[in-house]
């Protein structure tokens, strides 16, 4: 079984999204997506500086089997990609919720308002996959 | 829909692994982590799940001199009992019916082992010839087939045979096997290191898999088993060549036997396309950024002209993506990649990648 974070926010599409004290999000790939794709052997993160609408390709996570994109559950300024997986493109596999983030984002609207789904809704339908 | 399973379906789901379908069979790709499976089978010993390939027994005097007409390579190299053969088998118009292993085993007895998605179609290529030629034909779906791979593979694998096989299985050479009982060793692989594929009868299957990871070998799923004869150089029936394509432009030529009387199905469009010349070969490309080769990316090279990736993957081993490419023959040097719409450089390096464990091409 995979691991759903019940603090976490999740997107259809296997994003996670994490509100911070300071109003800025930090968003990843769920622990699902991880281990669908196998072991990742490249990711490429957005530089710092770039702005994003919601759903825009703002990553490429590419495995061993296959290379997808990450979309971006909200619109934004971007305020770091995860240098780390440049060359430990790893951690995502091995902590996907911690030092496997993908980016932090200083979102442009109410990020309470996105379209999200909770802990629950997320892990009953990666359960019916 | 559900795929045929093997006598190890069990085993594969209970250990976690995730299934996918292959050839009609649900086959683990992996059960973790699928570069730590490649890894394993380079440096230590890993085991695979290959009881989707099908062995065949064609037994009778006309065995030899059917085999002598159905495969391209020559039968008649096989002159010690136990030896084995890698061959393709063709279409009268030079196309790729399928890669196959074929063993002596006496005058009256030989084994081919097949492809799975292919054995359908094989054996009823194969039947058609061998009735009127007198030739029993046999497939074994009564057995299982692990292979054992790695340098630590037959050290860890032997003393779990029984004593009578022991002995004759440490004795084998290299592309050598023995029937043994029930039971037929062979010191052959997919993987470019040493070790056995060992085919039993199916129910004792999943105690003799248990046995081995016991002892250390560990299960390796399609994923590790690809990225591993990749780097090994070696083809997959399918993706590098089929019915389309010769095995002159397949990479393939060093087995194909063309000089001499022997006649086989094939060999005329083959002698053919040797004297105009092949217009493409198959070739081994390193990538020389970042990125992955996948199958079916476009390659550029130059005023060659173009051709295609047949297969691609990210090498543990070089740390790098390689691959293989059908391109025009022309087609030398540095070429490009289309890779998501980026040109990603390449270079044309000759196969293997690894072989024993050894990175063998310049990075």
């Amino acid at each position: 079984m995979s691991k759903v974070p019940a603090e976490l926010r999740y997107t259809k599409s296997h994003e996670w999204l994490r509100a911070l004290p300071d109003g800025s999000v930090e968003i990843g790939i769920t622990d699902h997506a991880q281990a669908a794709l196998g072991d990742l052997v490249f990711v490429e993160v957005p530089a710092a500086g770039r702005t994003l609408a919601t759903g825009d390709a703002c990553a490429v996570v590419e495995s061993v089997k296959a290379a997808s994109d990450v979309y971006s559950p909200l619109g934004g300024e971007v305020l770091a990609g995860n240098e780390a997986l440049a060359t430990q493109p790893e951690l995502v596999n091995q902590d996907p919720y911690g030092k496997g983030w993908i980016l932090r984002l200083k979102p442009s609207g109410n990020a309470a308002s996105a379209d999200l789904q909770d802990a629950t809704a997320y892990a009953a339908e990666v359960a019916g996959d | 829909m559900m795929g045929q399973r093997t006598p190890l379906y069990d085993l594969h789901v209970a250990a976690g692994a995730r299934l996918v379908d292959f050839g009609g069979w649900d086959l683990p790709v992996n059960y973790g982590s699928q570069i730590e499976e490649h890894r394993a089978v380079r440096c230590d010993a890993g085991m695979f799940d290959v009881s989707h390939m099908c062995a065949l027994d064609l037994r009778g005097t006309g065995t030899r001199a059917l085999l002598a007409q159905l495969l391209a390579n020559d039968i008649g190299r096989l002159t010690v009992p136990g030896k084995a053969l890698y061959s393709c088998m063709l279409r009268a118009d030079g196309g790729v019916i399928d890669d196959l292993i074929a063993y002596f085993l006496d005058e009256q007895w030989f084994r081919l082992v097949v492809n799975a998605g292919t054995a359908a179609k094989d054996l009823e290529w194969i039947r058609e010839r061998a009735r009127p030629a007198g030739v029993s034909l046999t497939p074994r779906r009564d057995l299982a087939m692990i292979a054992v791979q790695g340098p630590q593979a037959q050290a860890k694998a032997l003393p779990l045979l029984r004593p009578a096989c022991q002995a004759r299985a440490a004795g084998l050479g290299p592309f050598f096997a023995t029937p043994c009982g029930e039971w037929f060793v062979a010191r052959t692989g997919y993987t470019g290191e040493d070790g056995y594929e060992i085919m039993l009868p199916s129910g004792g299957a999943p105690a003799f898999w248990n046995a081995l990871q016991a002892a250390g070998v560990r299960p390796c799923g399609l994923g590790a088993r690809d990225t591993l004869r990749l780097e090994a150089g070696m083809n997959l029936y399918g993706s590098d060549m089929d019915e389309r394509v010769s095995p002159l432009e397949s990479g393939l030529a060093w087995t194909v036997a063309l000089d001499g009387d022997r006649d086989f199905i094939g060999k005329e469009a083959l002698v053919a396309e040797r004297s105009r010349g092949s217009a493409r070969k198959l070739v081994g490309l390193l990538l020389l950024e970042r990125g992955v080769l996948r199958s079916h990316q476009q390659v550029v090279a130059g005023d060659a002209g173009s051709g295609e990736v047949t297969s691609g993957t990210y090498s543990p081993t070089l740390e790098r993506s390689i691959g293989f490419a059908r391109v025009p023959a022309a087609a030398a040097g540095t070429v490009q990649v289309d890779i998501r719409g980026r040109l990603v450089p390449a270079r044309i390096v000759k196969l293997p990648f690894v072989r024993n464990g050894r990175i063998l091409v310049e990075l």
